[in-house]
């Protein structure tokens, strides 16, 4: 099934109501009527609005949202699902949430920077048009401030890591428990610092904040000995990293030797569009999350044979990609599509079974 | 992928124009593998070529469409409140059936094909779609996507061929019940829907077991479901409602006992006589259309031994010999569902229909180029043949019909 945004807090009043009304509608709901009139009324799935894009940077803007029903809340760091439809297609992304929870005006945030290569981000960056619709999915991560708030903090974020940090600075900042807390942030330029201002502005209002920028462009990338010397008290803070693979890799070992893996809190950023690394065709694993049958292709086999031959019990139909029998939910990996060769795949996204082919490993709900 | 493909030297026909004395070889015959191999690469570059330009354009399409049905049924539901009056219920039966008619053809059929699965929103995909008839979805799906447009006009495997209640090929054997048919594909006309709903029971499978007694019980039941709530939105719900309306409305004007309730009565009556018209024209619609899409003159049927071992370009060639299009203006197609475009919807049954008329004429092209002839006409003369051969055939023997020769460019 294609994804839905989450199911949005609608009182059981109004839903039993829509209910009655469902035996004039059928088959369709209610929702697909009070959609004509305004696409934020549907009670099926949580949308919002986008109300203003702020340019943070030359390849970064903050996209603030108006939800259509109350917000569930969330906490500092944690990221949001968002559907957005691109040239007709509809896509999801996750984004973690740049606004702290209890905004006054009601409006969520997120900061999306530009990935070359993406569809989403450039699109976001540079053609969305304010009062376009949303679609919001479940907000997810563990990546948070624990409870109660530790007295000292060490914030540790790289390009658009940055982001959940600033959710917890604002929050922080809002709850008044900005004591202690030392925020290395890594960029290869300053102009490139999103948030720059705000944290120039930060530091300035609260003694309590120190920030240091790491200009990796100039002085090279973070290592861990530079932590030591920017923070020689870094074994007594909870610490929060949020960077690329290689950072996370690089400090997480110093944490590790150090005894302290537990106070290291980790976001691991990649972009969203990944190529397939190596030759095509290489095939791959299939793990069919519904049956638990794990198959095996070799590149050639599409997953519907794949799965067969490993005992699963597959839907199909024509078996040449024309009735959409066999179609299943893509969980993780990328495919492969036997008639062009292209290879593709996003998390969420229905395949046929019968005509793509694994790209390295892969999950699909069957 | 096949960018620059070769076309090939145009083919000539090896066998003379006249037909043959026993009706039509195929030209699915006169084709060598090599041939057909090349046909069918031919057909994937236009299926892919027109695949790739996919883009906001069509996604607009279909949520316009959806937008426009959603707003018919509005208008036709409000005018049917003051259904008592002739003009009313003349023109919201008419809006209603004209909703039902696009919701049915041009929005469900095509949507429930997956032609716009690629918009990857839950709301219009294949997998989530119910339409407004009698017919479960899943059900429809499994005799149409899947038998009917993989066993396509094979005899004994497509059984849309004649609904295994009509003989409509001449290969079929006669039985003496046939000469009813004319009679009672007049009544499956005005009654379509539900002919469609029981369709995919299969009843021959039943008998023969092939289909347990358990499972025909359980999709017995999702038509019974889906049934009931059809009845009860057209015929209790909404007559109903405007009997409500009307008694309200005749009650708050004051006036003479009883004429409340006679309102109530008399609306209830002209509004359910509205909604089953309605349900009725669709249904007379959807018959007359569909059934042009097999039945004419001009179709091949095919026998399993034709089509054992068949290659892609073989199947394209079935597709195309199997269906026949409808002559006609925009707006003829768009209410026809695009099934005008039977022939292309055939070759490529997941496209969106929007694009059909960009894929005709590079149809047409082919076929001009492989000696291949390319189904179409009028719909007088098409619907024309088609009830001509369901009254014919209802007598025993009947040969098949005069097969029209290669479609020539221009």
């Amino acid at each position: 099934m294609a994804e839905r945004g989450a199911v949005p807090l609608v009182s059981p009043t109004r839903r039993r109501a829509l209910r009655l009304v469902s035996s004039f509608t059928s088959p369709l709901l209610p929702d697909d009527y009070l959609e004509l009139v305004n696409p934020l009324w549907s009670t099926r799935e949580l949308r919002g609005r986008i109300v203003r894009v702020q340019r943070e940077t030359p390849d970064a803007v903050t996209v603030l949202i108006k939800p259509g029903w109350e917000w569930p809340g969330h906490r500092p760091g944690q990221y949001v699902r968002l559907g957005i439809a691109v040239d007709g297609v509809h896509h999801w992304r996750a984004y973690s949430l740049t606004s702290e929870p209890g905004r006054p005006d009601g409006l969520i945030s997120i900061t999306p920077k530009l990935v070359e290569q993406g569809k989403v981000s450039p699109f976001l960056n540079t053609r969305v048009e304010p009062g376009t619709v949303v679609r919001l999915g479940g907000v997810e991560g563990t990546f948070v401030l624990p409870e109660p708030t530790p007295e000292r903090l060490l914030f540790i974020s790289a390009g658009s890591g940055i982001t959940p940090i600033a959710s917890m600075l604002r929050g922080l900042e809002r709850e008044r428990e900005l004591r202690d807390v030392v925020h290395v942030h890594c960029s290869r330029t300053r102009e490139g610092v999103i948030f720059g201002r705000q944290l120039a502005r930060l530091r300035g209002a609260h003694g309590g904040y120190r920030l240091h920028l790491r200009l990796t462009g100039t002085h090279g990338r973070l290592t861990p000995h530079d932590v030591q010397a920017i923070c020689p008290d870094w074994r007594e803070r909870e610490t929060f990293l949020c960077g690329p693979a290689g950072l996370l890799e690089t400090l997480g070992e110093r944490w590790r030797e150090a005894g302290l893996g537990e106070r290291l809190h980790t976001e691991h950023f990649q972009p969203d569009a990944h190529v397939g690394d190596g030759e095509r065709g290489c095939g791959g694993t299939i793990r069919l999350c519904r049956s638990g049958v794990e198959a095996v292709s070799d590149g050639e086999q599409p997953i519907l044979l794949a799965g067969e031959q490993a005992g699963a019990e597959m839907p199909f139909g024509c078996r040449m990609g024309i009735c959409h029998s066999c179609v299943g939910k893509l969980r993780s990996g990328q495919v492969r599509d036997l008639r062009t060769g292209r290879v593709h795949g996003q998390a969420g996204e229905m395949l046929r079974t019968c005509i793509n082919a694994p790209e390295g490993a892969i999950e699909i709900d069957l | 992928m096949s960018a620059t493909l070769e076309p090939p030297q145009t083919i000539e026909p090896t066998l003379p124009h006249v037909e043959e004395a026993n009706g039509a070889e195929s030209p699915l015959k006169r084709l060598s593998a090599e041939q057909l191999e090349h046909l069918g690469r031919e057909f994937d570059a236009i299926h892919d070529d027109i695949f790739a330009e996919l883009g906001e354009r069509d996604a607009r399409y279909i949520r316009n469409t959806i937008r426009l049905h959603r707003q018919l049924v509005l208008a036709s539901r409000l005018l049917l409140l003051g259904s008592r009056r002739r003009e009313l219920w003349v023109l919201g039966t008419a809006a209603l059936s004209l909703a039902k008619i696009l919701e049915n053809m041009e929005i469900g059929h095509n949507v429930m094909h997956g032609q716009w699965d690629w918009i990857n929103y839950p709301d219009i995909n294949s997998q989530n779609w119910d339409w407004d008839t009698a017919s479960p979805a899943d059900a429809w799906r499994h005799s149409h996507n899947y038998e009917h447009h993989t066993f396509t006009n094979i005899r004994g495997k497509d059984r849309d061929l004649g609904y295994e209640i009509m003989r409509i090929d001449p290969h079929q054997k006669w039985h003496p019940i046939y000469v009813f048919q004319p009679l009672y594909n007049l009544i499956l006309m005005g009654f379509f829907e539900w002919g469609v709903a029981l369709h995919d029971m299969n009843f021959d499978a039943i008998r023969s077991g092939e289909k347990s007694k358990r499972q025909a019980g359980e999709e017995l039941k999702a038509i019974g479901l889906k049934a009931r709530r059809q009845i009860v939105k057209d015929y209790i719900a909404f007559p109903a409602l405007s009997a409500a309306v009307n008694a309200a409305v005749a009650g708050a004007r004051g006036g003479r006992r009883g004429e409340a309730s006679r309102s109530a009565r008399a609306t209830f009556k002209s509004t359910l006589t509205a909604n089953f018209t309605s349900n009725i024209v669709r249904n007379v619609w959807a018959h007359s259309i569909i059934f042009c899409g097999h039945f004419p003159d001009q179709t091949y049927t095919f026998s399993e031994e034709e089509v054992a071992e068949e290659s892609r370009g073989g199947w394209y060639v079935r597709q195309l010999l199997g269906a026949a299009n409808i002559d006609g203006g925009s707006l003829f197609h768009f209410l026809s569902g695009n099934l005008s475009f039977q022939v292309e919807h055939h070759l490529f049954p997941d496209m969106p229909s929007s694009r059909y008329t960009e894929a005709a004429p590079r149809v047409r092209e082919v076929c001009a180029r492989y000696g291949l002839p390319y189904n179409t006409g009028p719909l007088r003369k098409q619907l024309g043949t088609v009830h001509r051969t369901i009254l014919r055939l209802a007598f025993p023997g009947g040969a098949p019909r005069p097969k029209p020769g290669p479609h020539s460019a221009g």
